[in-house]
This record gives structure tokens, C-alpha cells and sequence, in this order.
């Protein structure tokens, strides 16, 4: 299957947007476009396991190199393996449920349908990568749309937001972008310099290159997944967004970080990665415990999910810097989990705010009674954030803590203990913040008033929560899909970490 | 005979601005009753003959014992500038619609470009000064166009003494070169540079000459004042044509006549960079008038292109290339859009543009998408000049400079991204009104906003030029 469709799609029905009249028009074109991808992207995974079941053992399949610029081996190179898959499949779901979330947008709804499915083809592009400059390309391409789309659609103090994000983004970029030359100039291939995923992996980057380059790409990209303490963008940025955008940015945006941390600055620098291990581990660790403690603290719904974020990513980077292949595969769950999850509970919350016209906690109350099902689908969102068993929060969490524990060095098992610890404190923001929105008496009377949620938000709804669930009841699938990618990055890292 | 053919062929492009030169002199003479729209047709036809025809017949060559020579990358310099040339043309039209002296401004504007191309294929330090001051004689001319202005009188006053003072920077280089090295002619100095105290104090001369041409920092301070005066059309000229061509024959000299000195130059290039980008993007953030804004930001765009010349490889003058012809693009793109906007309503402050999308969204979206390509945002263009500049740069180890550089593409993008939010985000009570294009600024819009969407993603352009570039 040529992998290029999945960019091709939403970049083509995003521009068909632009020639439609009426939010009707905008929003079916928006809507069968975004459905054709998500069924690309669900034929995707069936012709993955096809290819695997015949017993095709490449790493990357589907693979497709195309030259870009011959004089300095830059070329277009796409193909996919069970880690991309996995976060293509999410970005495939929560575009659908974006789409579907954004169905009365009134205002300037034509050039919001397209950012959003520009934002979507960006994505698909950076998973699909495996030439380190597609991969940047791509990364860069979803900043611009994140800018407008939090400063044209956004609320609150939305023009600071979107620049600061913007900016630090952008910081972030430029960083993983020294990471990239200078990973670039320190390939050989025949005198040539490369910037292929494959080729890097293939060859011997000297240990000080390693070193001396590792920690831009890490900290470059771990700007994008909140790493602290760079995570200042994260509040701001999904709090000040439309919904849709919100979800995008935690649901998607977050997890390029990710990805690029796992993928190339883990993947392609392993001496380094061993290196710096403690560091990661050591911010993780903080991320994780001052999310979780400033979460506590907040009021407006919107910001909790926005530093509990800051928390759940940092489980990403914890199962990253931990190099075990249990832990590791436990970050990508995680990463598709949290992406789905949190995608829910934006859409959750802007359900609710479109309604009452706040998100202040204290404001709310009762909302079970006259909002059974938006109510439903937030309390099930706060549950699989807390990790509750039979939603994807608690596989992948469970599994970066049994990675992180086959790591037998004392300090490691300390922070272990430390980020297990903080799942009390996520109880505790979350049963409290459903405990005052959700449940009790009504406090205010036109609260009486409020309709419940439309067929749209339903169905997007439905959608992440059947994605939540399939990887909660069954993570068998996830797993298999997965490990495979996995077992080439433990492999290249060497050194397994064993039990004593 | 021989020799005639090739004096045609080599120097055709010169020959063709000559021919339009004379064309329009003759017009001037003869004809009484013409009317300002024929002559701007006719002159968007002859600048486009002489752009597509730069694209045949390519020969490389010398000519006068090695006056005048010239090879590919040269022609394609000079395509490049006829191209930029060509879009201003087209963008000056309603501007110059009722303007007396139409006739005067082409014949002033094809002067500097004819010495410009001069100065580009120099093989010799007389022919680039000759080259040189053809070319910026007449544009002190030009930034004086707006004959009631007084701030254009100022423009023009500042630049010619700014100007003047730069040759004569150049020229007392020249001549200590001429002194050490018996010679004027490229090829035959660089055989005799010895790194004597007096020849590097004339390398040195010669660098600030070049650096006040291209307004580097320490040698900038001429730039917002003759910007902000000058009509628009004319402050493109300068920041893009007359830019380009010298940053042209800056790296000529630097990567053929000045190789010996490559450690000399690279320190000296890598301390001017630096200090470019940072103080350009200082200034720029704190500007409010537009063609200040793009005063200052082109400065700090010029920091960028001098890292690709640290280079010092065939990657390095490509990119530097490539990067003119995009920078050509957005700038110009950028300033079509001013440029009407200036001469419709007479508004060129960033807060006149405040919600500007609601009135005018095609406009918005050319300028918006010519900011991004200034940026380097991709998809545009400006995207892969910048990563091609900074590569050239890392592939001479200069991993410092290139992360400078790469914040200061940060801090650019805020001011950049300023001007994106006014135009979308802000709210005004009197917004810019629709605003009727007239059909050859829209040709020049589409051309731009075409060339920053193409140029970049399509990879030919840039391994067409990198094939016809100069290494180290």
C-alpha cells in the first residue's frame, strides 16, 4: 500500500474544503475526508499484519524512497513499522473525532476544517518518515497550523498563547534540527553524508558525535512532549485553544515529541541514549510528580487536563530514558493511550463548556443528572486517566512500571517508586474534579435547560472510547503490533538491562 | 568573426538591457503622444523577453583579457535578478500609472541593472568598481522618486553619501591590492597573495566595502532610513536586486580571489553573521512601520546567507544561490502586497493591517505565506533556503554559528508571526477597505506566491543550481 495516501488524503480533502460554500458542504467534504483516512488508516493495520502473518521480517514495510534532492542525499522516504502504525492509528482517530467535535463551527469554518486537516497531514507525515529531513519537514509543518488555529478560533488570553507556543515550538524544532546536522555530517557513506533513518541505523555515529548531538535532538523533541522544564507551553497552549485544536495538540502534537525522542534520538544515538539516561530519567521523574502536584491546585478543567498532560507525558520519557524493552514498549502505549484519553477528555470538556460557558470547577455541579452522557464520557476519560484496570491508561502505565523495575540500579527503582506514587495523587485531582463538576445538586438553576449531546459528539465520543477500551481490554493486539519495532531499538541499544 | 559571435553571446543579457535602454530612450525622443499605460505594457513585455531570453544560448567565456567573463551560475545570477527585476516592474505599474516620468524611472532602474550585471561577470577589480557604481549612482536617483516627499529627498541624500563612502572604502582596497599584487585582474591577484600585513588591511577594506553594500551589521545603519524614504517598489529594488548582486559578486571574490584567505574570511564572516542576525532581529521586533520592519528583518536575513557562505563549498554557493532566488520571491511577495496597499490607501503601519483578513483574505494569504518563506516555515520555500544555508554552514563544523542561527530563527519568527496575528487575529474598527487589484500587481502576486510554494518542495531547482555552482 503506498503510504503517501495517508498525506495525500487529508491534504486533498482539506483543500477541496476551501472551494465549498456553507458549513454544510464544509463539514460533510471535512467529514467523508476524514472518514477515508481513518479507513486507510484501519486497511493499513489489516495489510500490516498480512505482511507479517506471510512472514515479512523487514522493520520498516510498505518502504518507498523517492529522491528529493540528489546533491545532498536528501530523499523522500516513507515506510512504516508497528510503532508508527500504532500512532498513525491515533492520529487517525482523533482527526475523526475532531472533525466530528468541530461540527458547529461558525465562524471562519472553512479555513478551521482545512488547518485541522493540514495539522492531520502532518502528522501522518512525520510517522511516516524514515529520512530525517521528511521527518523534520514535517515537524516544522505543524506549528504554523497550531498558531492559528489557537489564535484565530482560541479563547481567553488566546494571542499570547498561541505565540508563546508557537515560539517554543519552534525552539524546539531548532534544536532538533542542529541534533539532525550534526548527526548528518557525522554519517559516512562512501564520503557521502546521509540523513536516512535506515542507513544511520546501520552505521557507527562516533560516541562524542553521540554525546555532544543527543542532547539537542532530545531536548528539541522533548520540548514537544512537555519535558520539564520546557513543559510551560502545555498549560497555556491547550487551555487557550478551540477543542478540537486541544485535542489535536495533546492527542497528536505531544506525542511527535515522542516519537522523535524514541525514533531518532534514542534509536539513532544508543551510546548517548545510555549516557544520558539518568537525566532523562531524573526530569521524567520531576515532570511526573509536579504535574501531578500542580494539577491539584487547578481549577478550570481545562488547564487540569493540560498539566495532568504535563504528568502523563512524562511517563512517555520515564519508559524512554529507562531503555528496557518492556519500558519502552509501555512509552508507546502510553503514547497512544494518553493521546486517546486526553483527546476524549478535551472533547469532554468542551462539550460541557459549550454548554455552560464555564469550566471553573466550583461552577459546575450536577451535570450527571441533566448531562447524563457528555457526564458519562468525562467520568470514563478521568477513570482511564487515573488507570483504572480495562481502560488503556492502566496497560500502559503498568507496563512502563514493570519495564522501569527490570532496571536493577537503586536510583532507577527509586524514581520508579516515585512516578507509581503520583497515580494517588491523579486519584485525587481527578475523583475531586468529577466530584465537584459532575455529581452532587445542581447549582445552577438553567443548568435545568441543557441538552445533551448531539449525534456528532456522540459518535466522536464513541470513537475514542472504542479505541480506550480495545487497548484496555485487550492490549494483546497493541502489543504484538509493537514489539517488533521495538525489538530493533532494544537490539540497537545493546547492553540489555537484565534482573539480577 | 569567431570573436564577433561570442562577443553577442557572451554578453547577451547585457546586450538586451542595452537594446531596452535605447528603446525606451527613443520613445522618449520621438513619440509625443503616448500614453503612461502603453509604455508600462511595453516595458512588462520587454523586461519578460529579456528574462525568458536569458534562459538560451549559454556559453562560458572571457571577454577583454579577462575584463568581462562569464559561465552558467553567472547567467543564472543574472536570470535571477531579471526575474526580481521583471515582478518589480510589474508591481510599480499602479504606482507609476499617473506618474509623469515613467520613462525616466525604467531608464534609471535598467542602468543599475545593466551595471550590475557588469559587476557580476567582473573578472577584474576596475570592471566590478565601474560595474558598482553604475549600479548605485542611479539608484540614489530612483530612492529620490517621490519628488515631493521630503523624507525621499533624505533617502536619497543618505544613501548616496553612505554609498560613496563604501567606494571609497572599496576603492582604497583596490588600490593596495594594485599595489601588492601588480595587478587588477581576479586571476592574477589571487597568484600573488603572500598574506602581507598591508595586503590583508586591503582584504579588510575591501570586506567593509562589500558589508555597507549589503548592509551587515556593523555597516547597516544607512538601510531603515533609505527603506522608510524611498517609494516601495524602490525598497525592493534595493533590499532584493541590488542585495543580490552583490552578495553574488561577494562570493565570487571571496571563493575564487580571496581562497587563500579562507581561515581569514571565514572568522571575520563568522563574527559578522552573528552580530547581523542578532541586532537585525533586535531592530526588527521593535519597527512598526513595514518597510522598516523589512529593512531591518532583510538585514537579519543577510546574517543567514552569510553563514552559507562560510561554507566555502560547492553546497555552500548553491545554497547561497538558491536562497537569493527564494529570498527574491518572498521579499517580493511581501512587498507587492505592501506596496498596493501603499499606493491604494497610503497605510504602511503594522497596525493599519489589523484585521486585514477580513476584508482582503487573498492578499493576506500571499503576505502570510511570504512571511512564513521569511520565516522558514515549511512548506515554503523559505523553509529549505534556510536549512541549506545552516547545512552549508555545519558542513564546516560550525556547529556554534548554526545554532545561533537556529534561535535566531526563533526570535525572527515572533516578529514574523506578529504581523500574521494582526492580520488574522486582531480587531479593528477601520479596517483596510476591499481593495481592486489591477492585473499586473496580481501577475506579480501570482509569480511570487507560485515561486514560494514551488521552488522549495520541487528539488530540481535547487540540483539545477547546485550543478552549476563553484566549490572551495
Amino acid at each position: 500500500m503506498n503510504l503517501s495516501l495517508l498525506i495525500i488524503f487529508p491534504l486533498v480533502t482539506g483543500i477541496a474544503v476551501l472551494f465549498c460554500k456553507g458549513l454544510k458542504q464544509v463539514r460533510t467534504v471535512s467529514l467523508t475526508g476524514a472518514t477515508a483516512q481513518f479507513i486507510l488508516s484501519l486497511v493499513l493495520l489489516v495489510e500490516y499484519w498480512k505482511e507479517r502473518s506471510a512472514g515479512n521480517r523487514s522493520q520498516f514495510l510498505f518502504d518507498r524512497n523517492y529522491t528529493w534532492f540528489e546533491p545532498l542525499h536528501i530523499h523522500y522516504h516513507i515506510g512504516v513499522d508497528g510503532i508508527s502504525i500504532a500512532m498513525i492509528l491515533l492520529t487517525a482517530f482523533v482527526v475523526i473525532a475532531g472533525v466530528l467535535v468541530s461540527w458547529a463551527q461558525e465562524t471562519l469554518n472553512k479555513e478551521f476544517f482545512f488547518l485541522l486537516l493540514f495539522l492531520g497531514a502532518s502528522a501522518y507525515g512525520f510517522f511516516v518518515s524514515l529520512d530525517l529531513f521528511t521527518l523534520f519537514f514535517f515537524l516544522e509543518l505543524a506549528v504554523i497550523p497550531k498558531f492559528l488555529l489557537i489564535g484565530i478560533w482560541g479563547s481567553g488570553k488566546k494571542e499570547y498563547s498561541a505565540m508563546k507556543l508557537a515560539l517554543m515550538l519552534m525552539a524546539g524544532s531548532a534544536l532538533v534540527f542542529v541534533g539532525l546536522l550534526g548527526l548528518y555530517f557525522n554519517t559516512n557513506l562512501n564520503g557521502a553524508h546521509s540523513f536516512d533513518l535506515v542507513e544511520i541505523s546501520q552505521m557507527h555515529i562516533g560516541t562524542a558525535a553521540q554525546n555532544l548531538f543527543f542532547p539537542f535532538a532530545f531536548v528539541g523533541f522533548g520540548i514537544f512532549a512537555a519535558l520539564f522544564p520546557f513543559h510551560t507551553w502545555v498549560p497555556d497552549g491547550h487551555s487557550s485553544a478551540p477543542t478540537a485544536a486541544s485535542m489535536f495538540l495533546a492527542g497528536i502534537s505531544m506525542k511527535l515529541g515522542g516519537y522523535g525522542c524514541l525514533r531518532v534520538a534514542t534509536y539513532l544515538m544508543p551510546d548517548a541514549a545510555h549516557h544520558y539516561s539518568p537525566v532523562i530519567i531524573l526530569l521524567s521523574t520531576v515532570a511526573i510528580i509536579y504535574g501531578a502536584f500542580a494539577t491539584m491546585m487547578q481549577k478550570d478543567l481545562k488547564y487540569i487536563n493540560a498539566y495532568s498532560s504535563i504528568s502523563h507525558c512524562g511517563f512517555v520519557l520515564l519508559g524512554i530514558g529507562m531503555l528496557t524493552q518492556t519500558s519502552i514498549n509501555g512509552a508507546v502505549l502510553q503514547m497512544v493511550s494518553h493521546g486517546l484519553m486526553t483527546a476524549l477528555f478535551f472533547a469532554a470538556i468542551g462539550m460541557i463548556y459549550s454548554r455552560t460557558h464555564t469550566r471553573v470547577t466550583e461552577q459546575l455541579g450536577g451535570l450527571l443528572k441533566v448531562l447524563p452522557f457528555i457526564s458519562t464520557v468525562f467520568v470514563i476519560a478521568g477513570l482511564c486517566s487515573l488507570g483504572l484496570p480495562g481502560f488503556s491508561g492502566f496497560v500502559a502505565e503498568v507496563t512502563v512500571f514493570m519495564g522501569s523495575w527490570q532496571n536493577p540500579d537503586r536510583w532507577y527503582r527509586l524514581a520508579t517508586i516515585l512516578a507509581c506514587a503520583s497515580i494517588v495523587v491523579t486519584a485525587v485531582y481527578i475523583l475531586r474534579a468529577t466530584g465537584k463538576a459532575i455529581m452532587g445538586p445542581i447549582t445552577e438553576k438553567h443548568f435545568n435547560n441543557l441538552t445533551d449531546a448531539t449525534w456528532n459528539e456522540r459518535t466522536a465520543a464513541g470513537v475514542l472510547i472504542i479505541g480506550i477500551v480495545a487497548i484496555g481490554v485487550a492490549p494483546f493486539w497493541i502489543y504484538h503490533l509493537i514489539t517488533p519495532g521495538t525489538d530493533y531499538i532494544i537490539q540497537h541499544l545493546g547492553k540489555p538491562v537484565t534482573l539480577k | 568573426m569567431n570573436m564577433g559571435i561570442d562577443f553577442l553571446i557572451l554578453m547577451k543579457q547585457e546586450w538586451a538591457v542595452i537594446a531596452i535602454l535605447f528603446i525606451l530612450l527613443f520613445i522618449k525622443v520621438g513619440s509625443k503622444d503616448r500614453t503612461n499605460e502603453n509604455i508600462l505594457n511595453l516595458v512588462n513585455v520587454l523586461l519578460l523577453l529579456n528574462l525568458i531570453g536569458g534562459f538560451f544560448g549559454y556559453k562560458d567565456g572571457m571577454l577583454f583579457n579577462e575584463m568581462f567573463k562569464t559561465n552558467h551560475l553567472i547567467v543564472m545570477e543574472k536570470n535571477i535578478l531579471s526575474l526580481g527585476t521583471y515582478i518589480i516592474a510589474l508591481q510599480s505599474s499602479s504606482w507609476l500609472k499617473n506618474n509623469k516620468h515613467v520613462l525616466e524611472f525604467y531608464l534609471l532602474l535598467l542602468s543599475t541593472l545593466l551595471g550590475m550585471f557588469f559587476m557580476i561577470s567582473a573578472g577584474n577589480l576596475l570592471m566590478f568598481f565601474l560595474g558598482l557604481e553604475l549600479s548605485s549612482i542611479p539608484l540614489a536617483a530612483l530612492s529620490n522618486f517621490d519628488l515631493e516627499k521630503r523624507k525621499s529627498s533624505e533617502a536619497a541624500f543618505k544613501f548616496i553619501i553612505s554609498s560613496a563612502f563604501s567606494s571609497g572604502l572599496l576603492l582604497l582596497g583596490i588600490s593596495l591590492i594594485y599595489g601588492t599584487t601588480g595587478s587588477l585582474n581576479f586571476s592574477a591577484i589571487s597568484e600573488h597573495l603572500h598574506g602581507g600585513p598591508l595586503q590583508i588591511f586591503a582584504f579588510i577594506l575591501l570586506i567593509s566595502g562589500f558589508a555597507f553594500k549589503i548592509s551587515a551589521v556593523p555597516f547597516h545603519l544607512w538601510t531603515a532610513d533609505v527603506y522608510e524614504g524611498s517609494p516601495v517598489t524602490v525598497t525592493s529594488y534595493f533590499s532584493v536586486i541590488s542585495k543580490g548582486s552583490v552578495l553574488f559578486v561577494f562570493l565570487t571574490v571571496l571563493y575564487t580571489v580571496f581562497k587563500p584567505y579562507g581561515v581569514t574570511w571565514n572568522n571575520i564572516l563568522f563574527v559578522l553573521s552573528v552580530l547581523t542576525m542578532i541586532i537585525g532581529n533586535l531592530f526588527a521586533i521593535r519597527q512598526n512601520n513595514l518597510k522598516r520592519f523589512l529593512a531591518f528583518s532583510s538585514v537579519a536575513q543577510i546574517g543567514f546567507i552569510l553563514i552559507g557562505i562560510t561554507g566555502a563549498t560547492q553546497a555552500g554557493s548553491a545554497s547561497v544561490v538558491y536562497f537569493v532566488l527564494i529570498y527574491s520571491f518572498s521579499n517580493l511577495g511581501a512587498f507587492g502586497v505592501i506596496s498596493l496597499v501603499s499606493a491604494l490607501t497610503g497605510k504602511e503601519n503594522i497596525e493599519d493591517y489589523k484585521a486585514f483578513y477580513k476584508t482582503n483574505p487573498m492578499l493576506s494569504w500571499v503576505l502570510a505565506v511570504s512571511l512564513f518563506s521569511l520565516a522558514g516555515i515549511p512548506p515554503t520555500a523559505g523553509f529549505f533556503g534556510k536549512f541549506f544555508l545552516l547545512m552549508a554552514g555545519a558542513g564546516h563544523g560550525n556547529y556554534i554559528l548554526v545554532t545561533i542561527a537556529a534561535l535566531n530563527m526563533v526570535v525572527s519568527l515572533y516578529y514574523y508571526l506578529n504581523i500574521v496575528k494582526a492580520i488574522f487575529m486582531d480587531s479593528n474598527e477601520n479596517p483596510i477597505k476591499k481593495l481592486m487589484i489591477p492585473a499586473s500587481p496580481k501577475l506579480a502576486l501570482i509569480i511570487c506566491s507560485t515561486g514560494i510554494v514551488l521552488t522549495g518542495v520541487i528539488g530540481y531547482v535547487y540540483d539545477y543550481i547546485y550543478s552549476m555552482s563553484i566549490g572551495f
